[in-house]
């Protein structure tokens, strides 16, 4: 009843911060920027506040179905963006990224919420380290793949000589890429631990460390597109449209691996 | 009292007028207490520019005032007043507000939006508050209008944008590298614009500056200037990846630098982006350059465009900020208003009072077996008496304060009770805020 409570709580908050988000990009103010700001963060702290009293109620990390692995990554994508928000002064970017995060938490509203007993696989501390670490991952990479769009979007503008208000209110190139490099840095060594602590608990759940089961797949599709995008950029700084292309490319592999993967694939990772 | 401003601007007048009746700042007390000695005139504000010259004074006589204004102008800098006549305008009321509300907001501006007028009329404001000719009035005044002109430039975008090429230049440079503190400029050719573009990079934080050009010489002086370092121009390919920010501007028939020539200095470059401006005619960089990834090239009918269509943005922002000021003229309008009828309202009280205050003494002396609190209940009763009587004229002179028939009111009220019209010292008393 009280998660029940709390997670509409978050829902309306995201739902008014989605609206003032998407009001910054029409109107100027630094307030409503800041207003916004605020009721992102109440709403981050009502979602935080649904999570914990759920895992007190399930008595297990509340990352086990749909439900709770949607609204568990509509939570890390609005904490790592809260982050950069607060690090780069970059308000414009929360116009993209928190529709993004309320359309995740809109959809854990859709999908069935009651709580189940934990499925006696999953029964392990090894569920902490490799769940959040991969959620982490996600949160960081779809962050990288709306910076993406925005660079490629402020590039145009630039190649065009379309200079109008939206061109204003963006970011710099600059910074756009920086928070890019950072997303890499932060997300690709996550996703790197999570396959490889998944791989061990994997070893001791279902008795082998790799079985080509849909997700395991998918997760080293994805590893390899961001290693290739990490590599390019350690040695010969590659950055700029294309990188932005395959950096796109890699969030909506991550996404499928994320969600496409548990709704079309059946296998060992199904516990839906 | 009222407020009247009087004076020419770019407007009215060309620059040879404008000179003429400008005043120095350095010798600015004389005027203002010439002005505040002038028959009529209560406190005074000169504003000289280079693109305005304005006077604020306050005065119970509008058309004398005024009248008094437009000879001193003529008078002070010894110019025939039928010369100068034609160029003044003068503003009274409601207008006279709004005049001064917009030229502090920068919408009177030759260029809409410019930033320096508002400091000007600070500094004028500064001496006039120094030499004491600004009093109650002027003083809230202008305190108005800064405060009107600081919502304008914070609610509005009117000077957010760039309207001269080479600040577009800088705009343009800062939304590629964010910030221009670790960036180099390298100058190809020398060229007025050129320079001055360097100008603006290195005082918005670029690092240094480098400069080639076909006479050596020229590019050694050029770079003393800017104490950057000269390249002999045969060498520029080894020294171009250094370049973040390249203007050129040489007279070159053919073009200097092509697609292929960049694609290796990309590469050299870790593709770090490249900002290139090209302000010769005929081109000297390769238009397809732009193509390339890292490489962002305008040339001078683009940055051109991009003025252009700043000044369009803030022909727009203009309308937002007359509605801001519309709105703040009618709540300080509403203050000057009640200015007029406060010392004839405070005469009417004390006259009221006066009586009152002789009527209880007298009849407390007769009252011989007075109780203890009569004088107290005396007091109370002819007090409420008093306030409910006058509660309905006070209320109709405050609102009539704003409409035209204010005088008519002040005449009447002034001859039933035989008030004296103080002497306008009396706006201390604020009714309301």
């Amino acid at each position: 009843m009280m998660t029940q409570i709390a997670f509409t709580l978050t829902t309306v908050l995201y739902v008014g911060a989605t609206l003032l988000y998407l009001a910054c990009l029409l109107r100027n103010g630094s307030r409503l920027q800041s207003l916004a700001s605020k009721v992102l963060m109440v709403g981050f702290l009502a979602h935080c506040l649904a999570v914990i009293h759920r895992f007190i109620a399930a008595g297990h990390l509340p990352i086990t179905n749909m439900h709770e692995a949607l609204s568990f990554f509509a939570l890390s994508i609005v904490g790592v963006y809260l982050y950069f928000e607060h690090r780069f002064k970059v308000g414009t970017m929360g116009s993209f990224v928190v529709p993004f995060a309320l359309l995740n938490i809109i959809a854990a509203g859709m999908v069935p919420t009651e709580l189940r007993p934990l499925n006696p696989a999953l029964q392990s501390a090894w569920i902490y380290s490799h769940t959040i670490l991969a959620f982490g991952a996600y949160a960081f990479f779809t962050i990288s793949g709306c910076v993406a769009a925005l660079y490629l979007i402020q590039s145009h503008f630039l190649k065009k000589k379309h200079l109008g208000q939206m061109f204003q209110k963006l970011p710099s190139l600059d910074v756009l890429d920086e928070i890019g490099y950072r997303c890499l840095a932060f997300g690709f060594p996550l996703l790197t631990v999570a396959i490889i602590t998944g791989a061990i608990w994997a070893s001791q759940a279902w008795g082998s460390y790799w079985s080509w089961d849909p997700k395991e797949t998918w997760s080293l599709i994805t590893w390899f597109i961001y290693a290739a995008l990490l590599h390019g950029r350690l040695t010969t700084g590659w950055r700029g449209r294309r990188a932005a292309f395959l950096t796109i490319a890699g969030f909506l592999i991550m996404l499928f691996t994320f969600i496409g993967v548990n709704l079309w694939l059946p296998g060992l990772h199904s516990y839906t | 009292m009222n407020i009247i401003v009087v004076g020419l601007s770019h407007k009215t007048a060309s620059v040879d007028i404008r000179e003429k009746v400008a005043f120095s700042p350095n010798s600015i007390e004389k005027p203002l207490r010439e002005l505040c000695a002038l028959e009529g005139i209560v406190e005074g504000i000169i504003v000289s520019t280079c693109n305005r010259v304005e006077i604020y004074a306050t005065t119970r006589d509008i058309a004398g005032g005024v009248a008094r204004i437009r000879r001193f102008l003529a008078d002070f800098h010894r110019i025939p007043h039928d010369t100068l006549e034609p160029h003044l305008y003068s503003y009274h009321g409601e207008d006279a507000i709004r005049h001064v509300f917009r030229v502090a907001s920068s919408l009177d501006s030759m260029v809409v939006g410019e930033p320096q007028i508002l400091g000007q009329i600070k500094t004028s404001y500064g001496y006039a508050a120094e030499y004491k000719t600004s009093g109650v009035i002027l003083n809230r005044f202008l305190h108005k209008a800064f405060s009107v002109a600081k919502r304008v430039r914070t609610e509005t975008r009117i000077a957010s944008s760039a309207v001269s090429v080479s600040f577009a230049a800088v705009e343009l440079a800062k939304k590629i590298f964010g910030n221009l503190a670790d960036k180099t400029v390298l100058l190809i050719g020398a060229g007025e614009m050129c320079e001055l573009a360097a100008r603006h990079f290195l005082s918005n934080g670029a690092k240094g500056v480098m400069v080639t050009n076909r006479t050596f010489e020229r590019a050694q002086r050029l770079a003393e200037e800017f104490e950057g370092e000269a390249i002999p121009f045969e060498e520029l390919f080894d020294h171009l990846h250094k370049a973040d920010i390249v203007l050129t501007s040489t007279g070159a028939t053919q073009f200097i630098i092509t697609p292929g020539d960049l694609e290796a200095v990309i590469r050299r470059r870790r593709m770090q982006p490249m900002f290139m401006i090209d302000i010769a005619v005929p081109r000297d960089i390769d238009p397809a350059v732009n193509k390339l990834d890292a490489v962002y090239l305008y040339d001078m009918d683009d940055l051109q465009q991009v003025v252009a269509t700043n000044l369009e943005g803030r022909r727009q922002e203009a309308d937002k900020a007359e509605a801001i000021i519309a709105e703040e003229i009618t709540q300080f309008y509403k203050w000057v208003a009640t200015l007029e009828v406060t010392p004839t309202i405070v005469a009417l009280r004390n006259r009221f009072d006066e009586l009152r205050r002789s009527e209880v003494e007298r009849t407390l002396l007769a009252w011989k077996d007075a109780p203890p609190d009569a004088a107290r209940r005396l007091d109370a009763l002819t007090s409420a008496m008093m306030n409910k009587i006058l509660h309905q004229p006070t209320s109709l002179l405050k609102k009539a304060g704003q409409g035209n028939r204010t005088d008519l009111y002040l005449d009447a009220l002034q001859a039933l009770f035989d008030l004296e019209r103080s002497s306008g010292d009396g706006p201390e008393l604020e009714l309301e805020e």
